[in-house]
């Protein structure tokens, strides 16, 4: 075995994720199907298996098309969906951040959720009660934090949102297109915290369309074409390669 | 630096053990459930009151006054301690069925352990049963029971049991509702029926008489753990509130009583087992 001297924040070892779509729920319907010949199933591997180590502290960005396995990729590492072959593996507080307020639930205020959602996230009780100032700081929300979050304009919800996650402070953190969203200037404060839990040493895996963005966060790039990684370098290079390819 | 963390296969949870390192997000769940249930309602909570009252209403006038079954002594007492345990039962089996699908948003986008879900099921429908326990036993102590070792014990057996019952079908249910939408209309089904398939409006005497008392018909019947849970209940309350009640109890409770809780542990066991197994391709799935 080969020693490095850094330790592994992710391991993925041969993972692979293959979907079956079904085009046929009622026993009505796989009747009239079975009848007329048509296949009741497709077949559809979203991920071939794959090795992958990410050393802790890296930023990595996981680039490629829509539906090249990215998402799926970031979905085994935040443990959403097993893998059908191999494992993955990820060392400490890992937090997924797949969509921007999931897991807020409209009928409950702000607080409410704040406390909801950082508990999903992985923090405990005290450290959340810690917390609590700098999240309502930085969401900047003012007296809307003891209203019930379906009253909240999107703005305001993204913004709680984000505050939430960025506070977490996870050791591996994991962002899908969560970026996208928001006005500019809260969205450059959200860059800065991400870029100082980098600076901090935490790890970071980013799938993102966005490549000027990517290109400032992560240090690694990996390109995924149906669900094969067909490079892995540095960012500038997948870069390159994703605007080469149009 | 402290030692470096251990590396964690991910998407396996640690079961029942998740569930019991995330206490507090189990909390907020629950809250969050209630408060959710109870939005923009009046009445809130209280509806956990009124629900049980009605139901305790129309069958002690229907069964109790109209079709005689109040020849049972203290019948108010044996119909509500009854009525609370098939409430709880149903309630709990009910929600943990749809808990899963309900929070589909939450299973595809974010991991947490998924047991959470069920298992914040059954701590809501326990909620709702502390008052009407409170109910059930001031109205035991009216009728004339006093505590007894024996009865509060069998009064907690009964209810650990039923709770033992409800997360082990309700893990195995949620689980599998995943895949089956039809289960949660098959379990409305079958809660429907339960009712009447334990002796809570009517004694066992009833069944004894109509299958005869050596029939295996009545040891089916009386091995049923919900059953053995509501005697427990009765013998835990209704036993002792008049003199003639203990009669009543039926035999061999302590030793269906012991079977109950084997085939409680089982299905724990089983559910358990099925919903980890399952639980990896809930995300996919929803």
């Amino acid at each position: 075995m080969t020693r490095h001297h850094a330790l592994s924040a992710v391991e993925v070892d041969g993972a692979s994720k293959h979907f079956r779509l079904r085009h046929t729920h009622s026993l009505k319907e796989r009747l009239v199907w079975t009848v007329q010949g048509r296949n009741r199933t497709d077949d559809f591997t979203a991920l071939h298996p794959l090795d992958l180590t990410i050393t802790q502290g890296e930023s990595v960005a996981l680039l490629g098309r829509n539906g090249s396995g990215k998402s799926t990729l970031l979905k085994l590492m935040a443990g959403v969906m097993a893998p059908d072959t191999g494992e993955v593996r990820v060392r400490g507080r890992l937090a997924g951040l797949l969509e921007v307020g999931a897991g807020f639930h409209p009928d409950l205020t702000g607080r409410e959720n704040v406390h909801l959602n950082a508990s999903i996230l992985g923090l405990e009780r005290e450290t959340i009660e810690e917390r609590f100032e700098d999240i309502a700081a930085f969401a900047d929300i003012g007296p809307f934090l003891d209203t019930q979050v379906r009253f909240y304009s999107s703005g305001m919800f993204l913004r709680l949102a984000f505050a939430v996650a960025v506070h977490t402070e996870p050791d591996v953190f994991l962002v899908d297109e969560i970026l996208a969203v928001g006005d500019e200037a809260f969205r450059a404060k959200c860059l800065e915290r991400i870029e100082l839990l980098a600076a901090q040493g935490r790890t970071l895996v980013v799938v993102s369309h966005d490549l000027p963005l990517v290109e400032r966060l992560c240090s690694r790039g990996i390109v995924l074409e149906h669900g094969h990684a067909v490079a892995d370098g540095p960012v500038s290079t997948a870069v390159h390669r994703m605007r080469a390819a149009g | 630096m402290m030692t470096p963390a251990p590396l964690v296969v991910q998407g396996r949870g640690d079961g029942m053990r998740d569930v019991v390192r995330r206490r507090y997000l189990l909390s907020l769940l629950v809250r969050k459930e209630l408060r959710v249930r109870y939005r923009a309602s009046l009445l809130g909570l209280g509806w956990s009151y009124v629900k049980p009252a009605v139901q305790f209403g129309v069958y002690f006038v229907g069964l109790g006054l109209l079709l005689r079954q109040n020849a049972i002594g203290d019948y108010a007492v044996y119909l509500f301690g009854g009525l609370v345990v098939m409430t709880a039962f149903s309630e709990a089996v009910g929600n943990a069925t749809r808990s899963v699908v309900v929070n589909g948003d939450l299973v595809r986008k974010i991991y947490l352990p998924r047991e959470l879900f069920p298992v914040s099921s059954l701590f809501v429908s326990a909620v709702h049963l502390g008052p009407q326990l409170l109910v059930l036993l001031v109205g035991a102590i009216v009728a004339g029971w006093r505590p007894d070792p024996v009865g509060l014990l069998a009064l907690v057996l009964g209810l650990l049991l039923t709770a033992m019952l409800a997360l082990g079908l309700g893990l195995l249910l949620a689980a599998v509702n995943v895949f089956f939408r039809d289960v949660e209309n098959l379990v409305d089904l079958v809660l429907m029926v339960l009712v009447w398939a334990s002796p809570v409006l009517y004694s066992w005497q009833r069944v004894a008489d109509l299958v005869g008392r050596d029939s295996a018909w009545l040891t089916a019947y009386q091995a049923n753990p919900l059953t053995v849970a509501v005697e427990l209940v009765h013998r835990g309350t209704w036993a002792h509130a008049s003199p003639g009640n203990a009669a009543a109890t039926p035999p061999g409770l302590l030793g269906y009583t012991v079977l109950a809780f084997g085939i409680a542990a089982a299905l724990l066991v089983v559910g358990q087992l099925t919903f980890r197994r399952l639980s990896g391709r809930f995300a996919q799935e929803l």
